[in-house]
């Protein structure tokens, strides 16, 4: 008996998505980016409604942040950082006899001051050390993030987009906010026709530090995600999530309240990659047959 | 052991009072200790003690108060 089609072979056969020489890196047809452009005018008018203040970061941010939002130690596998070239003629010389024969020639380059940003909140943060306005201030941002994780599954890419709702204040706001956007993000999603889940993350943490981080998230509730069956009913797909991340960015970087005390912060993001294949998944590959429903919530 | 407990809480422990001033059995998460912190404690016992703690161990409760760091020792060292 043989298999049939993947999810992705469905993808590239129908040419929404045009697979790379590296896995997890694809080029995006405008069936899709107009999925992706119907989410973002949802998420958008949700922020402004909130009173966000909006804010589009690079795909790259300096890598101190790496080390002072503690990304290094807990997805030590998962940065990329960007190498570039800075040496004389004659490494120019040997860089390129280097790729003529197939060879390493990346060890002629040095790591730069640069890396890739891993989630699309981290720019924000150390833009915000100092005393924050009464009550708080809520933020949206939007970007690409990466992560080094090769796989043939379309809902792990290497490079994607995430939005994300941010806010950053005292200890019980930053809760209350995370609590409050979690049922909003599910009931967003349900307007869209998903059927959805609100389960505890359980984040993949490096190693032997990393089992007892992911336990602490646990115990502590402080992440949760939002599920879908993307390929089956049993290992369901995060396609959002919502952080409290109690002072760990407000520690670092400096971000006090207007009461004197250490800013704790929560997040929410969509994942806008994978609510648009969780969309084609359940709705079909021609948006065109969608539920009207659906439709009139991202496009009228 | 209690001292050396002590220094390693003290340097990386990111507590916001004296350590001097917890009880052995005080919570020290409840006074203030993050769970990053925790972990920056349970790598550098395992430097000071010259130990590794197993899978099983690497729970919040090891590393709660002095007493549970001290119980958790006792078991590795077999003192």
């Amino acid at each position: 008996m043989t298999e049939g089609p993947t999810f992705r072979d469905e993808l590239v056969a129908a040419g929404i998505l045009v697979p790379t020489a590296s896995d997890g890196i694809y080029g995006r047809s405008s069936v899709y980016e107009d999925i992706v452009a119907g989410i973002e005018r949802v998420v958008n008018a949700t922020a402004a409604s909130d009173g966000t203040v909006s804010y589009r970061f690079p795909p790259v941010m300096p890598r101190s942040v790496l080390e002072q939002s503690g990304y290094l130690s807990s997805f030590p596998d998962m940065i990329g950082t960007v190498s570039t070239f800075s040496g004389d003629n004659a490494d120019h010389k040997r860089l390129m006899e280097a790729a003529r024969s197939g060879g390493e020639w990346t060890s002629f380059l040095q790591a730069s001051e640069v890396s890739l940003c891993p989630a699309v909140c981290h720019p924000l943060y150390p833009t915000l050390g100092g005393t924050l306005p009464e009550g708080g201030r809520r933020y949206d941002v939007s970007g690409w993030c990466f992560r080094n994780e090769p796989s043939l599954d379309p809902a792990r890419m290497q490079s994607f987009r995430q939005h994300d709702l941010v806010y950053v204040g005292d200890a019980e706001r930053a809760r209350d906010n995370r609590d409050r956007w979690l049922q909003l993000g599910a009931e967003i999603l349900e307007s869209l026709g998903l059927a959805v889940e609100i389960v505890v993350a359980n984040d993949p943490f490096f190693g032997r530090v990393g089992r007892m981080l992911a336990e602490s998230q646990r115990s502590e509730t402080l992440k949760f995600e939002i599920v879908t069956p993307m390929h089956s009913a049993e290992h369901q797909t995060a396609i959002a999530s919502a952080n409290c991340h109690l002072d760990h960015f407000g520690e670092p970087f400096g971000i006090v309240t207007a009461e004197g005390e250490v800013a704790h912060s929560c997040c929410f993001g969509f994942g806008l990659d994978r609510i648009t294949l969780a969309l084609l998944r359940t709705h079909g590959l021609h948006p065109g047959t969608w539920p009207a429903t659906t439709r009139d919530r991202l496009w009228s | 052991m209690d001292e050396r407990i002590r220094t390693i809480l003290r340097e990386y422990g990111q507590l916001p009072l004296e350590v001097d001033k917890i009880g052995d059995d005080d919570d020290l998460y409840q006074a203030g200790m993050t769970s990053h912190a925790s972990v920056n404690v349970m790598l550098a016992l395992e430097d000071e003690f010259d130990i590794e703690f197993p899978e099983a161990m690497l729970a919040k409760g090891t590393f709660e108060s002095v007493a549970a760091i001290r119980t958790a020792l006792g078991e590795l060292i077999g003192a």
